[in-house]
């Protein structure tokens, strides 16, 4: 069985972002990019299952630019054995992913694929449903434990109310949450491996998908600031201040 | 036409994030139906028949859809869809889960966690962790758009809508729901409580917790975390508040031992007063706390503890 995991090439999460004074979006240039955490996690995964023997081919699918090619490198030397670059320039949204996606899969017909719950630029937490939706699949989104069986799938994922343990057939989409696994660390012997394994190069039109984002970004401002108030020197002045303001 | 909201609740009760989302609802298009799905939910249909600008209020009751599974979720709402011009749901994990499939489906793209409705396609909504604000444009056609619930005021229950009954879809068969660990507390919910207080990596353990909860009970609050509380095992994950965690606006936001991560703060940042804890004077969270104290909290929280019932709390 396959696996595959899409990563995408993100702002690195400890950067923090500047909006640009023209409100056209963020200022990328010059920023440290790295594989979205939740991705990372993805391929933390994938790799575990094939330790585990329920995989034999682990495939990291990037849409993006050139650069996306060192976020698969990335994957490559973390443990996938191949991986599919997607070229295209800008933002790609949601829906284009997974129909980008869905081709990849029709062509390759993975048993799983496992993606981030949500992209830490965007925000958008839809591309696994999508893809699910398009492919006709069921999903477990938010996983926080993976058990594969014979033909399905059990998915402990992570709810608003606690834990739910959901059941999958065969073929299936699960997005990662955060405590599925710990991802580990390329080692050097690994990353010099990872530089020999090939890269597929495709562009969407290779696909047949129009990637012209259906959602229009008119603007882009700051967040209302909030400031720093007071420092209180006790814990019984901070009571008594939040009770002069009839906080409690 | 008219636009449908998910409702969002446990076959028992509605939850607040319905009547929240009703509020944009009305705004992106009007009149406002409620789809109530569920498994023996008629008491949550009759809640939602109150709310105040629905005019109708949808009941799918079967057992298929006890646990809002998306499969099914997806197929009895894309029945429902030609009705509509506007489809929305809270942005709760069960939201999240099941509305991108309906969008997908119809071709088009999901407007996630909307902060302002600026007109029936024009929207706001946060980015980046909340770091940026992006004005967006959906397409002409039909809208889908899950609602950032602490943005919007709950709709009032001066309502008394119609309730109707609506078939069941058929059943997808590729899931199936095996069971849950759902975390049990007399305190008020997190999304909904008026008083937070989060502990982080600093509580130390989650037997530490306990010294949160006397000062919760005293307050009526709900207590919450950071994801290094969540990761490190002291508190379950639906505890985590922030970017991918829970967002929350309460009157009052009380981080103890918590650093200050952009992550977390995504999650608080929109809470009308902050107090924060924490023995580090450099602790990026005292750059958004109205009021900060630099002290232990191993000392801190067993004295505000005594002065709240000193106070008669
Ligand atoms: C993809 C991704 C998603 C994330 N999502 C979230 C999210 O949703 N929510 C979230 O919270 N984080 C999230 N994070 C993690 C975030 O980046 C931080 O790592 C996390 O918030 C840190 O938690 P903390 O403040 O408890 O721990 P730390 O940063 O370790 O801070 C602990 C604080 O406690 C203080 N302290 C220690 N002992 C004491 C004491 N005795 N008395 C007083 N103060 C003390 C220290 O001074 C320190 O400031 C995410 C990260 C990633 C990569
Ligand atoms: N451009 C992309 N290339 C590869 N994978 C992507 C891309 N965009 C989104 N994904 C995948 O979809 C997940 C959710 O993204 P989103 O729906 O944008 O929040 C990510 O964690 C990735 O696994």
């Amino acid at each position: 069985m396959k696996v595959i995991v899409p990563v995408k090439r993100v702002i690195d999460f400890n950067v923090k972002v500047r909006v640009k004074t023209d409100g056209s979006g963020v200022d990328l240039a010059n920023v440290k990019m790295s594989m979205n955490p939740f991705d990372e996690i993805a391929v933390e995964e994938a790799i575990r299952l094939r330790e585990k023997g329920k995989t034999t081919e682990i495939i990291a699918v990037s849409i993006g630019p050139q650069q996306a090619s060192e976020t698969i490198r990335t994957a490559l030397a973390m443990g996938a054995d191949r991986g599919i670059l997607v070229r295209v320039e800008g933002e790609v949204e949601p829906l284009a992913v997974a129909k980008i996606l869905k081709a990849v899969c029709d062509a390759e017909q993975p048993g799983l694929v496992i993606l981030g719950k949500q992209a830490i630029d965007d925000d958008s937490n839809q591309t696994g449903q999508m893809l699910a939706a398009l492919l006709g699949w069921p999903q477990a989104t938010f996983a926080h434990k993976l058990e594969m069986g014979d033909g399905k799938a059990d998915v402990e994922r992570e709810i608003d109310g606690g834990l739910q343990t959901l059941e999958v057939k065969l073929p299936a989409i699960v997005t990662t949450d955060l405590r599925l696994n710990e991802p580990r660390y390329a080692s050097l012997p690994n990353i010099m491996k990872a530089k020999k394994k090939p890269i597929d190069e495709k562009s969407p039109a290779d696909y047949g998908v129009d990637i012209v984002p259906r959602l229009k970004v008119l603007k882009v401002t700051e967040p209302p600031k909030r400031v720093a108030g007071v420092k209180v020197k006790t814990a019984a002045e901070l009571v008594d201040k939040l009770k002069e303001i009839g906080a409690i | 036409m008219a636009s449908l909201v998910i409702a969002e609740h446990d076959n028992k009760s509605l939850k607040d994030a319905t009547a929240k989302t009703i509020t944009a609802a009305a705004q992106v298009s009007a009149p406002v139906h409620v789809l109530v799905a569920g498994s023996d939910c008629g008491a949550v249909a009759e809640a939602a028949a109150k709310l105040s600008g629905v005019e109708k209020v949808l009941v799918a009751d079967a057992p298929l859809y006890a646990k809002m599974v998306a499969e099914p979720m997806e197929a009895l709402i894309l029945s429902l869809v030609p009705a509509y011009d506007a489809i929305l749901a809270p942005a709760t994990t069960n939201g999240k889960n099941f509305l991108p499939r309906v969008a997908a489906k119809l071709d088009v793209p999901q407007v996630s966690e909307i902060l302002k409705v600026l007109s029936a396609e024009t929207f706001e909504r946060p980015i980046y962790a909340g770091n940026a604000i992006a004005t967006v444009q959906a397409p002409a056609g039909k809208k889908v758009i899950t609602v950032r619930t602490t943005a919007f005021k709950a709709a009032e229950t001066s309502g008394s809508a119609a309730v109707e009954k609506v078939s069941a879809a058929p059943d997808p068969s590729v899931s199936k729901f095996v069971g849950e660990e759902l975390s049990k507390s007399e305190r008020p919910e997190l999304t909904s409580a008026k008083i937070i207080i989060s502990g982080g990596r600093g509580m130390q353990s989650g037997e530490n917790f306990h010294l949160l909860e006397k000062i919760a009970d005293k307050l009526h609050a709900a207590v919450g975390a950071s994801r290094a509380a969540v990761d490190a095992g002291f508190v379950p994950n639906d505890y985590q508040v922030g970017q991918t965690g829970k967002v929350v606006a309460p009157e009052l936001y009380i981080a103890v031992g918590i650093s200050g991560a952009i992550q977390h703060l995504a999650g608080m940042k929109d809470s009308r007063v902050i107090a924060a804890i924490n023995r580090d004077e450099e602790a990026p969270i005292f750059q958004i706390a109205d009021y900060g104290l630099v002290a232990d909290l191993f000392k801190a929280i067993p004295e505000m503890d005594a002065e709240l019932t000193k106070l008669g709390y």
